[in-house]
């Protein structure tokens, strides 16, 4: 365990209008470990991971308290290139949401809207990021297709592709099952646990077991406040908190 | 039981009101080309009017409404793409937006006699453009420029969020996410929207009626500020002025003709290119 958190959150809060969603979260995200945040529905799960990336931003009317440090750096400092926060944090969302071009042209957008125009340096990131994805072999031959005629395990596993080709330090992922059958859930569960070896994962996710299986830690999210969190076989096995105690165990949710 | 007869009842009446439709634009294009048949040949496109209009081609009018439409396109397409994309994408969601979008609406809605006669006061008398091409596609703009904003908005609105989402979370600007992924993605809807909005504009009568058309002209337009024949304007005039009217209705119902399938080739283009497009899209 490095003893600097990858990602520090500090007392932050947040509004949809007058509606607060988030009162005084404070959580440390280790690097080169899976972190799941688990919760029921609407208890600003994943509010939370979404200002990770500051995705946030665009909502109107809502309102950020308190600070997220990124190695130390505050992501919201006046001056900060959002544009940047967003390389270093890659962010998979709950539907696979493929561009409905060619599969390739997913995955070079990430480097040609930074001006990058080297077309083998394009292609070498092009390849190691399917392969990392475990999707090169089923795509090789068909880059020029449109993205849209594969199946819907092998779009979310695009979508990781294309946030891998921009080399991020941190990746959010936002349910990223919730559409896919149990099959495609197990791969993309393995490549989760293939894929923090390099870099720093969030995973939200209304699964336990899911969290149960990927995750080294996790934070139990509810009305807006985080109830508990260390690591997950902890969490699991002798929560603290009563209300933790009671959603691991199907009482509510 | 009675569901299931209530159903066969509903689907014919759905089915009768559908054909009824065809069957209404296969009327109008029938009795028009029965009418309008008998006038056309290729002089009739090429050659300018002779005898007092009641002989030889309406090649002027022809060209007269294309020079009408594609101007007011050309002036309206940028005013209005820009206008769409800010109030879609870019606006704060406040009251002067709201304002902005509930005139948009209004102006849709404005007849267009209205608009003639705004076009007469502006452009014609204000800015001493004269009766001319200018003008009257000036007043087209104005016409068409409502037809092309809420085209391109229900366009953009139909590009879902989570395609804005993929793009900003790889880190693009707000500018390369609409340039880059929303444009493309709504560019069959504003395509098909711009189209219509030729197709509207290019039949109507009464904006150039006291902005650009003329009845009686020998030849071609000489620059955008000669006044010019029109194929609507030149059918109303057909049917209402002259001399030998049973002379001129033939010519009338020929224009007609010609305008009809003016109007449908540009559909067909659009369909066309439309097509080309999504099948790029595909490839």
């Amino acid at each position: 365990m490095s003893p600097e958190p990858k990602i520090k959150a500090v007392s932050v809060s947040f509004y949809y209008g007058p509606k607060k969603v988030l009162n005084n979260i404070n959580l440390e995200i280790w690097g080169k470990s899976v972190t799941a945040i688990i919760g029921p529905s609407g208890c600003g799960k994943s509010t939370f991971i979404r200002l990770l990336n500051r995705m946030n931003d665009l909502v109107p009317h809502s309102k950020l308290e308190g600070n997220i440090f990124l190695e130390g750096k505050d992501i919201n400092a006046a001056g900060t290139d959002v544009s940047e926060i967003r390389r270093k944090v890659g962010m998979v969302f709950q539907k696979p949401n493929p561009f409905p071009r060619s599969i390739i042209h997913n995955l070079s957008y990430g480097l040609e809207i930074r001006g990058i125009r080297d077309k083998e340096y394009i292609y070498r990131q092009i390849e190691t990021a399917l392969k990392k994805a475990a999707l090169w072999e089923e795509v090789k031959n068909r880059l020029h297709e449109n993205a849209l005629h594969l199946s819907g395990g092998q779009q979310q596993r695009l979508c990781i592709a294309r946030c891998l080709v921009v080399e991020p330090e941190v990746i959010l992922f936002d349910e990223p099952c919730a559409s896919l059958d149990p099959i495609s859930t197990q791969r993309i569960e393995e490549l989760i646990t293939e894929l923090k070896k390099d870099y720093t994962i969030v995973i939200v996710t209304h699964n336990m077991q899911q969290a149960a299986r990927v995750s080294d830690y996790t934070a139990f999210f509810y009305l807006g406040e985080l109830i508990e969190y260390g690591k997950t076989e902890r969490i699991f096995t002798a929560p603290v908190d009563k209300r933790t105690e009671d959603y691991l165990s199907g009482k509510f949710g | 039981m009675k569901g299931k007869l209530s159903q066969a009842l509903g689907f014919t009446i759905l089915t009768l009101c559908a054909l009824a439709t065809l069957f209404f634009l296969g009327t109008i294009i029938f009795f028009i080309t029965i009418r309008g048949w008998p006038a056309l040949s290729w002089e009739f496109i090429t050659q300018t009017p002779q005898q007092g209009m009641t002989a030889g081609g309406i090649a002027p009018a022809i060209v007269g409404t294309l020079y009408l439409t594609l101007a007011a396109v050309a002036v309206a397409l940028p005013l209005g793409l820009a206008c769409a994309i800010y109030l879609c994408e870019y606006s704060p969601k406040n009251l002067t937006v709201n304002l902005v979008r509930i005139s948009i609406n209004n102006l849709a809605g404005v007849p267009s006699v209205v608009y003639g006669l705004f076009g007469l006061a502006v452009f014609v008398k204000m800015f001493h453009f004269g009766v001319s091409i200018l003008s009257g596609s000036l007043t087209l703009t104005l016409m068409v420029l409502p037809l092309i904003i809420s085209a391109t908005q229900e366009a953009l609105l139909t590009v879902p969020q989570s395609l804005r989402e993929a793009s900003l979370a790889l880190g693009a600007t707000h500018w390369q996410t609409i340039r880059r992924v929303v444009l493309p993605a709504a560019f069959p809807g504003i395509f098909t929207g711009i189209i219509l909005s030729i197709g509207r504009i290019a039949g109507e009568t009464a904006p150039i009626l006291f902005t650009a058309a003329t009845f009686y002209m020998r030849g071609f337009p000489k620059s955008i500020l000669s006044e010019t024949l029109a194929l609507p304007y030149h059918i109303y005039a057909l049917m209402t002025e002259g001399t030998h009217p049973e002379r001129q209705t033939v010519i009338a119902y020929g224009c007609a003709l010609i305008l009809l399938f003016l109007v449908l080739a540009i559909s067909a283009v659009a369909i066309i290119i439309r097509h080309k497009q999504r099948s790029e899209v595909v490839a």
